[in-house]
């Protein structure tokens, strides 16, 4: 397979987060926490590094009777951040053209099938 | 916070120097100079932005990413 070919294709899950190298990227991880920024280094683990990071906490107060009483988030900001991986959930690339790239490759393997029929 | 002296392969953490970031959360960590963190505690390291070569660490990832699928 052609090497230009094997670096952009999707093959396996973790060629998604490959592709958000050096993109800004979604990530959710246990504790009600979510982080963006963008993203520098990952491994097999899923620690990450990631810079200009802006970390978002949601706190849910409960009252005496169980009931939610209140849902509030917490937003901080961080420049340089490593993620140890046992903590991530997902990790989801934000930047739409990425999706739309993956799209249009689709839809051109469409028309390579089509063409020769016509 | 504190100066990075050492991590081993657990990502255990040896720093020294510490300074409590949220003293009023943590008022009993202030008496600590120099500590050791199980790796398996961290959530988050941070890092000042001029210590890191984000360009490095990208292309050591796809190098890595290669290296793994073969």
């Amino acid at each position: 397979m052609d090497s230009a070919e094997v670096s952009t294709a999707v093959n396996e899950p973790l060629d998604l987060v490959k592709l958000s190298l050096s993109e800004r990227v979604f990530i959710k991880l246990r504790g009600d926490r979510t982080v963006q920024g963008v993203l520098h280094a990952y491994d097999a683990h899923m620690n990450l590094i990631l810079s200009d990071v802006e970390e978002t906490i949601t706190l849910v107060d409960v009252g005496d009777d169980g009931a939610v009483s209140n849902v509030r988030s917490v937003a901080r900001n961080m420049e340089m951040l490593f993620v140890r991986g046992d903590a991530v959930i997902m990790v989801r690339p934000l930047l739409l053209y990425l999706c739309i790239s993956n799209i249009m490759t689709k839809i051109s393997s469409c028309f390579a099938q089509i063409s020769p029929i016509r | 916070m504190g100066t990075l002296k050492s991590v081993d392969q657990f990502l255990n953490i040896r720093l020294d120097n510490i300074k409590v970031s949220d003293p009023d959360r943590f008022p009993h960590m202030m008496a600590i100079k120099n500590c050791f963190i199980r790796g398996s505690v961290v959530r988050y390291v941070q890092m000042p932005t001029g210590a890191v070569d984000t360009q490095l660490l990208e292309d050591a990832t796809r190098r890595e990413a290669k290296d793994n699928k073969k």
